[in-house]
């Protein structure tokens, strides 16, 4: 390397995607380099001129406009532009005008094309600003590498297995000699074929569920049943079973979903083994499982409250170990809906048991299984419609309160709305409900349009599934017909924008405005799961995760071809970004927040981030168009 | 401007005459290729920063160590191009101009004399108008060094990025640079002018990297003052 290259190298070496580079690469690229100076207020690329090369601000400030002269971007040092031209026919596709006196180094294009061939990273970095066509996926692939231990792994002997019709006594007898103290119950005729397998034989059989000791205790011993009853009468029915090439990860997120300490581990279809809840702990370090294992095992609010600095370390593990979004959300909110439960359990042992059954419902981010460390509490009570306001209200009053005020100590605000079932409002048997639920899809107005962000992302926390399953029902055939009402949640939607992105420790706004610290959750993933409600409840989707509903919709011709993967992949990368960040808070002792600083994150990120708004713009265009306002539906509604 | 319409037509005539005097071919061909147009638009004509690293200040008794060079345009500095000699100066060098430079003994032990690559050099150059920063080095030793080696003199029109910045700062600022000068090696006066305008500073001081920043400061000076149509017989010295 000669000397006299050793400032350009050094400065190209430090900014990604060169940062990655091999230094032979980078020797390489730097001996390209053509350099060309602009005053502050000069023109650097003319909208459709021919481009050449890859333009990199070596000093100064860039900024790139769009036709129609909103600012797109703003770069500081180290920052790439031109590389759409580059890709796309070799012309500008924006405008560019150096706002600082400015520096810029050229990478000629043959340069930048031999890089883009054969470097990966590079081109995903370039990449980035395009649609991608498996970008979700992508991310996901990577985050399972960064975490490749597959359940496999924890198999270590083959599982047992009893028929059906062999007697308690029998199988108690085999299973006093294993560790494992959990066997797989096979019957020879079923009608699930996902669980259905051929032996050596070829005898078909099907798994029926997993043996334990809590099933001979629950279902044998407690209930005085003789020890020759066949063990298919006691075994518990819900077998929950993972593929042996998912990772621990999903294993433990399978447990934490269905509350159970055993999985069958299936591969290929054929039972080769089952894990315990212990197998997995000795695995992981993350604690999300003993902590749930800890909030059921309080006796009263003060020990919950307790459990709050465990959550946020579970939380904490979890991202420093390079958990995606979608597992740390799901940890959280699995977290969050115990903390429901156990308040629950514990009011209703206080209170006696609810006079007419009765769904408690979580609405926002932990319907949606997306909790982030900061968050307040949005839940409603689901009555039967025998509630008699005279005579039960003062029982489902007290139970609100009760969860209500313990959620608030553990650490889940009040939500200032007033969106809890403290509030009369929200206590309402299933009818009220569902006329409540008509009204905003067919009469939407500003307030009715909030509601329905916050309650079309419900689920069961406890209680009676099939009045949530009603709502949830409700939602997803009546919204979707309703051409006025996705027009109105579609300009709601627009509301809340994104920034451009961030320049040195700015967050740069579309006017030009620069500020430190940006809302992520106001700006970015709010907005965005705002977006995928929309295309969810137009597609008629029953999932509440963004990311399911994403899947789901991919399935229609809603989007563009790509454009799921890329909000899939956007909001993969603000969730990151705003965990991240609210784990630095912790780590540094500041109260998280969902506000992050440009200052914090690093170059790469910059520019993940910078393109998942990008995205959420584009996306946010497409809204109005694809949802128009029905003809004379504007009309209506002035009069 | 300083500069009259009777210097500027003496450097034409002096180009033509040196391109049919001069005592080597190699010489001729600079002389008769180089752009003598004092009319030619700045923007139009083809560059060539240099740089020299010298054993000291005066060129009777010290000599030059390396040459860096750097062929442009206004619109761009082809980082591929440029080029760099060691030179084995005939009458020795100081270690304290070595130890600056970062050029080794043993490099400038085994380095050619000028006359060996001084063939190689006017063919870079040629067609281009040189351009330095502060431009009294360059010439002295350069013409010293050919004519010693030649018998020819070697003198020609340079853009001085130095002396671009002093026409801007009039009598006060010459004053005041003629004592920095006193000071400070020119590499150093060279970051002090990038960085009016905006350019990063470049560690180091080697030849090449000096001729780099040159062009990008004349490339700068060009756009903060003048512009693309500017005769270069309004820059040259």
């Amino acid at each position: 390397m000669d000397p006299e290259l050793l400032d350009i190298r050094r400065h190209l070496g430090a900014h990604p995607p060169f940062d990655g580079l091999t230094d032979d690469q980078l020797d390489d690229i730097a001996n390209q380099v053509e350099i060309s100076y602009y005053r502050a207020g000069s023109q650097i690329l003319a909208s459709n001129q021919p481009i050449n090369a890859l333009l990199y601000v070596r000093s100064g400030a860039v900024e790139v406009y769009r036709r129609s002269g909103d600012l797109f971007d703003r770069l500081g040092e180290g920052s790439l532009f031109g590389h759409y031209g580059l890709l796309r026919g070799r012309r500008a596709q924006y405008p560019a005008i150096a706002i600082e006196d400015t520096l810029i180094y050229a990478i000629d294009a043959d340069g930048f094309d031999q890089l883009y061939e054969t470097d990966s990273d590079f081109a995903d970095f370039i990449e980035l600003g395009r649609p991608r066509m498996a970008g979700g996926t992508e991310t996901h692939t990577q985050n399972n590498d960064r975490m490749a231990t597959r359940i496999r792994k924890l198999v270590t002997r083959r599982p047992l297995i009893a028929e059906s019709d062999e007697s308690a006594r029998a199988v108690a007898g085999r299973l006093a000699d294993e560790p494992s103290a959990a066997l797989l119950v096979v019957e020879s005729q079923g009608d699930d074929p996902r669980y259905t397998y051929a032996d050596a034989d070829g005898t078909l059989w099907q798994v029926k569920g997993i043996l334990t000791d809590a099933d001979f205790r629950a279902r044998l011993v407690a209930e005085g049943r003789s020890v020759d009853t066949p063990v298919g009468e006691i075994v518990s029915e819900r077998l929950v079973a993972v593929q042996s090439d998912e990772t621990i990860q999903e294993a433990m997120l399978a447990m934490l979903r269905h509350n159970v300490h055993h999985l069958a581990v299936i591969h290929r279809r054929r039972p080769i083994g089952v894990i315990r809840l212990e197998d997995v702990v000795r695995y992981e370090t993350q604690s999300s499982l003993y902590l749930i294992e800890s909030i059921f095992s309080q006796r009263h609010t003060e020990g919950l409250a307790r459990l709050l600095p465990d959550v946020r370390n579970a939380a904490v593990r979890l991202v420093r170990d390079g958990a995606d979004s979608r597992t740390v959300g799901t940890a959280l909110s699995s977290i969050g809906r115990s903390f429901v439960r156990r308040l629950l359990e514990l009011a209703e042992s206080e209170l006696g048991p609810p006079p007419v059954p009765y769904a408690f419902m979580g609405m926002g981010s932990m319907a949606r299984n997306e909790q982030t460390l900061v968050t307040d509490q949005d839940n409603a009570l689901v009555l039967d419609d025998s509630f008699d306001p005279q005579q039960h209200d003062d029982y489902f009053a007290a139970l609100a309160q009760r969860v209500s005020d313990g959620l608030d100590a553990c650490g889940y605000a009040y939500c200032k709305g007033g969106i809890m079932a403290t509030n009369p409002r929200w206590r309402q048997p299933l009818s009220v409900w569902q006329r409540y639920f008509r009204s905003w899809i067919q009469a939407p107005n500003a307030e009715r349009l909030l509601h329905s962000n916050i309650f079309f992302d419900l689920d069961n926390l406890y209680g009676e599934e099939r009045l949530i399953e009603t709502l949830q029902t409700l939602i997803a055939t009546e919204a979707g017909e309703s051409p006025a009402f996705l027009a109105a949640m579609s300009r709601n939607a627009l509301n809340r924008t994104p920034p451009i992105g961030f320049f040195r420790e700015f967050v740069t706004e579309k006017d030009g405005q620069q500020n430190d610290s940006i809302n992520v959750k106001r700006r970015g993933t709010a907005p965005l799961t705002d977006l995928i409600r929309i295309h969810a409840l137009a597609c008629g989707s029953q999932a509440q995760n963004s990311f399911e509903r994403l899947a789901d919709i991919k399935t229609t011709s809603l989007l563009g071809p790509g454009v799921a993967d890329r909000l899939s992949y956007s909001l993969e990368v603000l969730s990151l970004a705003r965990l991240r960040d609210q784990v630095l808070d912790i780590e540094n002792e500041r109260e998280p927040d969902n506000n992050i600083e440009p200052r914090n994150v690093p170059a790469k990120q910059r520019a993940e981030i910078k393109e998942a708004f990008r995205a959420l713009s584009d996306a946010q265009k497409f809204l109005r168009f694809r949802y128009p306002m029905p003809a004379g539906g504007a009309q209506k509604r002035g009069r | 401007m300083r500069l009259t319409a009777d210097r500027r037509g003496r450097w034409h005539d002096w180009l033509q005459d040196m391109a049919r005097r001069a005592d080597t071919q190699s010489l001729r061909d600079f002389y008769a290729a180089f752009p003598d147009d004092s009319d030619a638009a700045i923007g139009d004509t083809p560059l060539v920063a240099i740089d020299l690293e010298t054993s000291g200040l005066d060129p009777r008794q010290h000599g030059i160590l390396s040459i860096g060079l750097v062929p442009f345009t206004l619109d761009g500095i082809a980082i591929a191009r440029r080029r760099h000699w060691v030179l084995r100066p005939p009458r020795g060098f100081s270690g304290e101009s070595v130890a600056y430079h970062h050029i080794t003994h043993s490099e400038v032990e085994q380095a050619p004399d000028l006359a060996d690559v001084l063939p190689a050099i006017l063919a870079e150059l040629q067609g281009r108008l040189p351009v330095v920063h502060y431009h009294p080095v360059e010439r002295r030793f350069l013409d010293r060094a050919v004519r010693e080696r030649t018998g020819s003199v070697f003198r020609f029109p340079l853009i001085d990025t130095m002396e671009i910045e002093a026409r801007r700062h009039r009598r006060p600022w010459r004053l005041r640079l003629r004592r920095l000068l006193r000071r400070s090696p020119a590499s150093i006066r060279l970051n002090d002018s990038r960085i009016r305008y905006g350019l990063p500073p470049y560690e180091g001081h080697q030849a090449v990297l000096d001729a780099i920043g040159t062009a990008e400061l004349l490339q700068a000076q060009i756009q903060h003052h003048y512009s693309r149509s500017t005769r270069v017989g309004q820059l040259w010295v």
